[in-house]
Formats: C-alpha cells, sequence, structure tokens
C-alpha cells in the first residue's frame, strides 16, 4: 500500500494536543451517548402502565369475625387483615420498643387497634408466613411463622426471632366506612 | 498451515476460506497435544457436546411452549403428554442441564488438581469463571419457565437477595420484576433470556478454546512440553478418545433419561405456581445447593453489615473468588501430583464442598447450622488463608524432566506415586 497512499507529514506538537483533546471531547460525548442510548432499554423492564394501574383493591371486612383472619391479593402480592382479639392487642401494645430487632410501637402499624393490615410476605427472602388459617403454627410470639428459613412475627407483625430484617410491611390503605377498606 | 488439495472443489473454498487446514489446525493432525492427557481431559469436550443438544432440545421445545402465566404450566404438560416424543426432548432437556453442571464441576476440579489455572492460562481459567456464572443464570431462568412451585418460589427467593443492596435494592427487585411480585412480566423475560444466554455461552466457549490453543493443554505432570517427543497429534489418538468417552458418558445421561427422568427435580414443580401458598421446604436444583448453603450460613449481623447481605455477599463471592485462584496460589508447581500438602487440602476441599451440597439440601435446622458455618469457613479459608500458605511453605518434590521421560518407564520413586 506504501506505493500507493500519501504519508501524511508527522504530527507537530501542537497538533497532538489538539488530537487528544478531540478524542477525549469525542469519547466523552461518545459514553455519554450510549448510557442515554441505553435507558430506554433498560427503562423497558421497569413495570408498565397497565401494571402500575392495578394499584388498588377494596376489601369488604364485614364477615371476619374477632380472632380470624383473611388473605386478599393487592398487586399480586398477599396482604393479610386481621381482626385481632383484645389479648392479641395487649401482647402487642405492651411489648417494649428495646426487645423489637426493628423498633415499632404497635400504635403506628395499625389504623384501628383491632384491624391489622399487612403486606404479608415475609421480609426475608419473600415467603409467605403461616398463621392465617386456624391450625397453622404462629411461631413463639402467638403471630405468623415463616417456614423458609424460620422467622417469627408477633401479634403485630413485628419479627422478633429469625433471619428477617424488617417487620411485615404495611401497605397503604383506609377505611372508606366501617366495614369497607380501600388498599393501595 | 495450508493443506494441498488434489480436489479441485476442496482447493478452491481452501484457497479462499481456509477453513479446512483451520479444522486441522484446531481439532486435526496438525494440532500438537500432550501424549500423557487421562480421562479427566475428556470433560470439556463432553460438557461442549451436552451444550449442542441442550441449544437444539431447548429450541424445539421453544416451538411448543407457552411464556405465560396462564399457559406455562399446561403447555409444558402438553409437550409431555400430547406433542410427539415431547416427553423425550423435554427429558434429555431437564436432564441434560444437571449433566452440564456434573462435567463442569469435574472439569473446574480437574483444573484445581492438576494446577491447570496457573500462568499462563490464567485468562483460560478466569473464561471459565464467566462460563460457569453463565450457566448459572441460564439454569436458574430455565427452571422458572415450566412454572411451578419451585420456579416461583426459587425465582421469588433469589430475585428477593438483591433486595439486600443498601438503599437501591428494594428498585432493583421490581426492575428484575417487571412488577409488584414474580409475574407475567418476569416470566416472558426470562424466556427472553433463557434463549439467548446459551449463544453468549457458545460465544465464551469460542474465546475459551481460542486461549487454551494458544498455549495447549496442561497435562497430568504438569511441566511444559520440552520438544515433540512429548506430544501426539489431537487426530486421530484423542479423538477417538474422546468418542470413546462419550459413549460411556451417554450411557450414564440415557440411563436418567429413560430410567429415572425425575431423580434430579423435585415433585413440587408438578404443582402448577401458587403465589399464595409457599412450599413448606424451598430447594434449588441440587448444583446450586452448596452456594445456597453459604447465603444461609450468615445468621448474625457484624461489622454494620446485615445478615442478610452477608448471605449474599458470601454466595456471589464463593463464585468470584475462583476469579483470583491463579494469583493466590504461589507454587509454580502446577501439579497436586508433586505437591503432598495441596493435595490433602484439595480432597478436603472437595469432601468440604459435598458437605455444604448436602447442607443446602435441608432445613437450616440445629446443628446442620453449624456445620453449614464450618463448611463456609473452610471454603473461604481454604482460597484465601491455605493456598498462599500452602504454596509457600511446602516442600518441593522433583519434578520429571520431561513428559516422555516420565511416561515412558514408571515414575520414579522419588515422587512417592508408581502408575
Ligand atoms: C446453556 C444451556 C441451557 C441450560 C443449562 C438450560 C436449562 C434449563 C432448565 C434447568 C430448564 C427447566 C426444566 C424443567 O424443569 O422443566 C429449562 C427449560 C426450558 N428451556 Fe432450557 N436450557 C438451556 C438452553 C436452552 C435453549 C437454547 C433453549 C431454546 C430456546 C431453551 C428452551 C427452554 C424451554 C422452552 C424450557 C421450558 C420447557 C421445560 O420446562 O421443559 N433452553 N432449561
Ligand atoms: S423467607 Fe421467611 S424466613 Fe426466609
Amino acid at each position: 500500500m506504501t506505493d500507493t497512499a500519501t504519508t501524511a507529514p508527522g504530527p507537530s506538537e501542537e497538533d497532538e494536543g489538539r488530537r487528544d483533546f478531540l478524542l477525549i471531547a469525542t469519547s466523552t460525548v461518545g459514553a455519554i451517548g450510549a448510557g442515554l442510548a441505553a435507558w430506554p432499554f433498560i427503562d423497558s423492564m421497569n413495570p408498565a402502565a397497565d401494571v402500575l394501574a392495578i394499584s388498588s383493591s377494596e376489601v369488604d371486612i364485614s364477615p371476619i369475625e374477632e380472632g380470624q383472619s383473611i388473605t386478599v391479593v393487592w398487586r399480586g402480592k398477599p396482604v393479610f387483615i386481621r381482626q385481632r382479639t383484645e389479648e392479641e392487642i395487649k401482647i402487642a401494645q405492651s411489648v417494649s420498643l428495646s426487645d423489637l430487632k426493628d423498633p415499632q410501637a404497635d400504635g403506628d402499624r395499625v389504623q384501628k387497634s383491632q384491624w391489622l393490615v399487612m403486606i404479608g410476605i415475609c421480609t426475608h427472602l419473600g415467603c409467605i408466613p403461616l398463621g392465617q388459617k386456624t391450625g397453622d403454627p404462629k411461631g413463639e410470639f402467638g403471630g405468623w411463622f415463616c417456614p423458609c428459613h424460620g422467622s417469627h412475627y408477633d401479634t403485630s407483625g413485628r419479627i422478633r426471632k429469625g433471619p428477617a430484617p424488617e417487620n411485615l410491611y404495611i401497605p397503604p390503605y383506609v377505611f372508606l366506612d366501617d366495614t369497607t377498606i380501600k388498599i393501595g | 498451515m495450508a493443506i494441498e488439495f488434489k480436489n479441485p472443489v476442496l482447493k478452491w473454498i481452501e484457497y479462499r476460506l481456509p477453513i479446512f487446514s483451520f479444522i486441522n489446525d484446531s481439532v486435526g493432525t496438525n494440532y500438537p497435544t500432550p501424549r500423557n492427557l487421562n480421562y479427566w481431559w475428556n470433560f470439556g469436550s463432553l460438557a461442549g457436546v451436552v451444550l449442542g443438544i441442550l441449544i437444539v432440545t431447548g429450541i424445539f421445545l421453544a416451538m411448543n411452549y407457552t411464556a405465560n402465566v396462564d399457559y406455562a404450566f399446561i403447555s409444558v404438560e402438553r409437550i409431555m403428554r400430547d406433542v410427539n416424543y415431547g416427553w423425550l426432548l423435554r427429558y434429555l432437556h431437564m436432564n441434560g442441564g444437571s449433566m452440564f453442571f456434573i462435567l463442569v464441576y469435574i472439569h473446574m476440579f480437574r483444573g484445581m488438581y492438576y494446577g491447570s489455572y496457573k500462568a499462563p492460562r490464567e485468562l483460560l481459567w478466569m473464561i471459565g469463571v464467566f462460563l460457569l456464572l453463565a450457566m448459572m443464570a441460564t439454569a436458574f431462568v430455565g427452571y422458572v419457565l415450566p412454572w411451578g412451585q419451585m420456579s416461583f418460589w426459587g425465582a421469588t427467593v433469589i430475585t428477593n437477595l438483591f433486595s439486600a443492596i443498601p438503599l437501591i435494592g428494594e428498585s432493583i427487585v421490581t426492575w428484575l420484576w417487571g412488577g409488584f411480585s414474580v409475574d407475567n412480566p418476569t416470566l416472558n423475560r426470562f424466556f427472553a433470556f433463557h434463549y439467548l444466554l446459551p449463544f453468549i455461552i457458545f460465544g465464551l466457549v469460542v474465546v475459551h478454546i481460542w486461549a487454551l490453543h494458544v498455549h495447549k493443554s496442561n497435562n497430568p505432570l504438569g511441566i511444559d512440553p520440552k520438544g515433540p517427543e512429548d506430544m501426539i497429534p489431537f487426530h486421530p489418538y484423542y479423538t477417538i478418545k474422546d468418542i470413546f468417552g462419550m459413549a460411556v458418558f451417554m450411557v450414564f445421561f440415557l440411563w436418567f433419561v429413560f430410567f429415572a427422568p425425575d431423580f434430579f427435580g423435585e415433585a413440587d414443580n408438578y404443582i402448577e405456581a401458587n403465589p399464595m401458598v409457599t412450599p413448606t421446604h424451598i430447594v434449588p436444583e441440587w448444583y446450586f445447593l452448596p452456594f445456597y448453603a453459604i447465603l444461609r450460613a450468615f445468621t448474625v449481623d457484624f461489622l454494620w453489615i446485615p445478615a442478610k447481605l452477608w448471605g449474599v455477599i458470601g454466595m456471589f463471592g464463593s463464585v468470584l473468588i475462583l476469579l483470583f485462584l491463579p494469583w493466590l496460589d504461589r507454587s509454580k508447581v502446577r501439579s497436586a501430583k508433586f505437591r503432598p500438602y495441596y493435595r490433602m487440602a484439595f480432597w478436603i476441599f472437595f469432601a468440604n464442598s459435598l458437605v455444604l451440597g448436602y447442607v443446602g439440601s435441608q432445613p437450616p435446622e440445629g446443628f446442620l447450622i453449624t456445620l453449614g458455618q464450618w463448611a463456609t469457613g473452610y471454603y473461604f479459608a481454604y482460597f484465601v488463608i491455605i493456598i498462599p500458605l500452602v504454596s509457600l511453605l511446602e516442600p518441593a518434590r522433583v519434578l520429571p524432566d520431561s513428559i516422555a521421560q516420565a511416561v515412558m518407564k514408571p515414575v520414579a520413586a522419588e515422587t512417592g506415586e508408581g502408575r
């Protein structure tokens, strides 16, 4: 090829500085552009508008007797709704915060003290704790027990023992009237 | 080296695309191979064959599979009952996955025993670690596709691991799911990844073999070949040995396919996924058990890091630490044959991996928690304490002068090991 190509004259020092600048500037713009172009792809994997739209459910709680629980589905997740007994409420309120791994007063977890509404997903790795049905094991603190890796929750759904780091989450909900709640 | 063909068609092709000489230089008479390779050197090519079987059976399964939460489970049942030979395709694919891991784990232990990760093969070894990671990802998303109870809950537990990452963990999990739980968007993307990843694995295998062919195979003595008397051509010597090994392996593989097709599986995965009911005992597939045991070994918070995050760090770290093995081992001697202390530590490591696998398969209760913690301790100590120390303190054994010298007469008594 040497016989056809004309050899470029060797770069002067000034030229080299200019080339370095152009190289860095072009690479920077290129990298930012690539990053911006990647974003639509990444964001397309986030929840879509229709998934976000099914975000609230209304539940009639009148059939739930004292000491009974039901499980409803909200955003594909189980939500535990329990009408607690006097005794359960008393136990939940009397625990001192210093005994808790994730300290939170019972009063901060409920809107009406007999109604406990929580997301029924273990905060460890996402199993569904047992304790909703009468025959289920309820763990050492009389609330819920996650069989996957042995997390014990109390009658306020707070983590008391086992690998889970946090209390069961409380979803956003409002009482529409005495017997209906709207979750989400 | 160009081949001189008489046949005008072959000659025409070879002149324009030297594919025949490429094949001959890669797996033919012009690829020199150490003369003393034993059967542990069969497992790489076997893994390649199984990758091929998985890709072919997978593509045919995909023709009848539906990636939708309402149809996935029944589409797999339809493959099993109604599609002609669907049961065979699926059992080949399912058991092929397990075989792939058996072969690759043996292949890796082979590399560790004979020091194949040492210079100049560090990068070859590291590409292998990336292959293992890609295989794990493929198998994990593949197991979700039949949408049984274990599919669903395995996916839930493993994707939830990312929630341990501080601050951005929850957003990452939502992003992985494409929703607020493992659901239809998750199944769809997992199918897309499951179709894609095997081809990435294939590409990595090409690079792996490219690196292999630069410095050629290590060998059971771990010494560099000194001259042509140490080598034999790949074809016909190792083509025939690989084919023989393949026949033996196929008997093993097909025995499971035809006589115990669900041996490696979980009965719970024949129950359709139910997001409202967790199975009492969630176990991953057998090839993840040692890593699952490491994940669960961390039960207390320390150094300001919660136990859950430690578990995740430990689990990923247990694979990633393999990347550093070439530099953790300071010994210049490759083969464990000449390294008595290393050999002992290696076999304990091997047994320890089985212990971890057992612990991972059991519910975490009582004594097993402690056992899992000690085994996890040995796993990491092996890499960061034992290997570096042994490689510095070990008395060196006399290495044979050459491969030919060592294999043409029985290995001298100084190695303490006859052949
Ligand atoms: C690296 C190679 C591969 C590995 C390790 C692998 C692994 C797996 C595993 C473990 C399963 C679950 C089997 C079960 O329990 O039923 C599975 C299912 C499946 N795979 Fe693959 N696979 C591979 C390649 C492929 C390829 C290339 C395709 C082509 C699209 C594919 C398509 C499928 C389909 C459609 C299913 C669902 C049907 C079923 O469950 O049998 N796979 N795979
Ligand atoms: S998921 Fe509940 S204890 Fe691990």
